[in-house]
């Protein structure tokens, strides 16, 4: 029969079934960092438990980490929480890229860097953003603290089967459309809670014709439709980014793991349980408005107003995202100044984030009113663009060009956006007070955002690049 | 955990969707390192105002609604991020029960892991509690074992619950002391893929 690479990878990871119960299910690779873990460990501790598997995890520090300078970490509760992870991996022999290590970074973007983040495998990380690693084909999603230490004391999780969801990107993106695009269309088009109970399998042409790191830029804000996992079947763009990394088998044996992992992929005429298929032609350069990710439009759109909605309960929404966000019913999106730009997190902080954003950036300058930031996701991605000259284009134009780490996406260090202010974020989350209490979020893709840093409120990128000549 | 099965309480009216874990739980008090403490911090920004007095709108300080141990809300509660200290922030705040048209599935598991029993009803059930408890103090009477909400004025509601879930949840069970007893299988299956490479 016909099986979608969900259904295979989950009957491939059965360690235990039983009628009437979920199925425990082995998990593969352990992520950890500083935040969601201390609770666990502590209670692996009280209960004299051990890490089952710590050659299956790997840790990093990246939520609290200063983007200034990495030697003062100036809270003092973020400093324990920092040490309290260097000491629980050298406890329990967990690895670790700590604050200093070459190989730190935000743990979606270092984990696929190393080749840890393989096809076919199971595996979790107390982040919600794990959904990240699907862009491989493997099954990765967030937990909380309390499946952390299950995982680390057992590495299995019992886990009722979801249902299954394709969203399907036919024919070609246009000029200037990038795959945060993608991603914000689909949950402002289905809503934050379309995915709820399934995975999302992403399909088509468009999905097909996109680089692993857009891959997991698409993969990565599934969470944000509402659905634990989202992936992407692998094929040769897969193969090619996963060969004569760390941490995958070489010569003969990394083609025999490429065999398997290619048969992974959803078979022809395989069903899932939903199926969901928008136009990439109906696609442009998207900003959020509002106060979660499906408040969104194209750029040449307005805020909508309440005559917009049947339902007196998104007229309500409506109304209480526009008053947290100062804005207008019916205001033209390309209107809103923003005084801060941030490029950077695990949906958008890889090389060719930063390259595309560059590209924009190159020759011109940072409008006075705005702070810009560039946040690279990882040492490796930082110095990779070092290499290029990138922090020089994005220096001479007036960007920071700051340290690794989560940094403004959720401003749990020092980098928030004060109240009252406005950023255009290549981050994931809009919630009120996300990015620091009172301030206001703007999610746009990495040249979206370059191309508002320049001008000084939200614009259509589109009229910064020149459109390719077709082929004839 | 604490196991639960009969709780008697006011209920709290939230009257929002999509309520997200970022509004639960802010990012400022994600840095403890302990799985208590949190309950002075639920809602944050939105129980207190930028001086820190308390927001007389919230629903949190209205002083009719102290000692719930039932918060209704509308659908998709619990969105966002997988920081279980928003399930620890509810709990530790003295909230027993939640009841919503549906949860983040990462939350919802959240909850049931820390001895919190999330209720889905249907979508007008929960309006019409919401009305009810916006109206005047509104007591319920919810249970576990029958799997039934019971309202002061008889108006009564069925739930479902996985029944793996709901026997953790009345036992107060560790999960992990459960799992610890299919080692065997957890073996068989490293060595079975051991093999396989």
């Amino acid at each position: 029969m016909a099986k979608t690479i969900i259904e295979k990878i989950w009957e491939q990871h059965i360690v235990f079934e039983e009628p009437g119960k979920p199925d425990l299910l082995y998990i593969d690779l352990h992520l950890l960092h500083e935040v969601t873990s201390p609770q666990a460990f502590e209670g692996l501790r009280l209960n004299g438990r051990k890490v089952r598997r710590p050659d299956l995890c790997f840790a990093t520090m990246d939520h609290n980490v200063p983007t200034r300078n990495r030697s003062v970490i100036k809270d003092p509760i973020s400093r324990k929480q920092i040490k309290t992870l260097q000491e629980n991996c050298d406890e329990f022999g967990v690895p670790l890229a700590g604050i200093n290590h070459p190989d730190q970074g935000i743990v979606h973007v270092i984990g696929p860097e190393l080749g840890l983040t393989q096809p076919g495998k199971t595996i979790v990380c107390g982040d919600s953003h794990t959904s990240t690693h699907g862009a491989f084909g493997a099954l990765a999603f967030g937990i909380g603290t309390s499946e952390v230490e299950h995982v680390l004391s057992t590495q299995t999780l019992w886990q009722s089967e979801p249902k299954t969801m394709e969203i399907r990107i036919d024919g070609k993106l246009g000029f200037g459309v990038s795959a945060k695009d993608i991603i914000l269309a689909i949950i402002s088009t289905y809503g934050v809670d379309m995915g709820t109970g399934h995975i999302i399998e992403y399909t088509g042409e468009a999905i097909r014709n996109l680089s692993m790191e857009e891959r997991m830029t698409i993969c990565n804000m599934s969470i944000e439709a509402g659905a634990r996992a989202g992936l992407v079947s692998p094929d040769e763009t897969t193969v090619d980014y996963l060969r004569g990394r760390r941490n995958v088998p070489e010569g003969e044996a990394f083609e025999r793991e490429a065999e398997r992992w290619l048969a992974l992929a959803t078979d022809e005429g395989a069903s899932y349980d939903v199926s969901h298929t928008i136009h990439a032609d109906d696609i442009s350069p998207f900003v959020t408005w509002g106060t979660n990710p499906s408040m969104g439009s194209g750029i040449a759109e307005h805020v909508p107003t309440s005559a917009d909605y049947d339902k007196q309960e998104d007229r309500d929404a409506l109304r209480q995202a526009l008053a947290y966000m100062q804005l207008e019913e019916g205001a033209p999106l390309s209107s809103i100044a923003i005084q801060h730009v941030f490029i950077g997190s695990c949906t958008n902080a890889r090389l060719s984030d930063l390259r595309a954003a560059s590209e924009i950036v190159k020759g011109r300058t940072v409008h006075p009113a705005v702070t810009a930031i560039v946040v690279p996701g990882s040492e490796t991605v930082k110095r990779a663009a070092e290499a290029e000259g990138l922090d020089q284009v994005f220096l001479q134009a007036g960007f920071e060009w700051r340290e690794t780490g989560c940094s403004m996406c959720l401003a749990m260090n020092e980098d928030a956006v004060p109240a009252g202010e406005r950023c255009a974020s290549t981050s994931n989350r809009n919630f009120e007070g996300r990015q620091g209490a009172g301030s206001m979020t703007h999610l746009v893709s990495p040249v979206m955002a370059a191309a508002a840093a320049i001008e000084g409120h939200l614009t259509d990128v589109r009229n910064y690049m020149k459109e390719p000549v077709p082929q004839a | 955990m604490k196991p639960i099965n009969e709780i008697s309480s006011v209920l709290t009216p939230l009257d929002r969707k999509n309520v997200d874990t970022d509004q639960i739980i802010s990012k400022e008090f994600l840095k403890r390192i302990e799985r208590t403490g949190f309950g002075k911090y639920l809602f944050y920004h939105w129980r207190f105002k930028a001086d820190g007095t308390p927001n007389p709108e919230f629903v949190l300080n209205d002083t009719r609604f102290q000692n719930s141990e039932i918060l209704v809300a509308q659908e998709n509660f619990g969105c966002g991020s997988s920081r279980e200290h928003a399930p620890w922030a509810i709990l530790d705040y003295g909230f027993r029960v939640v009841i919503a048209p549906s949860y983040a599935d990462i939350f919802y598991n959240n909850c049931v892991k820390n001895g919190i029993l999330p209720i889905r009803l249907q979508e007008a059930e929960v309006t019409a509690l919401l009305e009810k408890g916006k109206q005047a103090r509104y007591r319920l009477d919810v249970d576990l074992r029958q799997q039934s909400v019971t309202g002061e004025d008889g108006a009564s509601y069925s739930f479902d619950i996985d029944p793996y879930w709901k026997e953790m949840l009345l036992n107060g069970w560790d999960e992990i002391s459960l799992t610890i007893q299919y080692d065997s299988y957890i073996q068989a299956y490293e060595e079975k893929t051991q093999q396989a490479q």
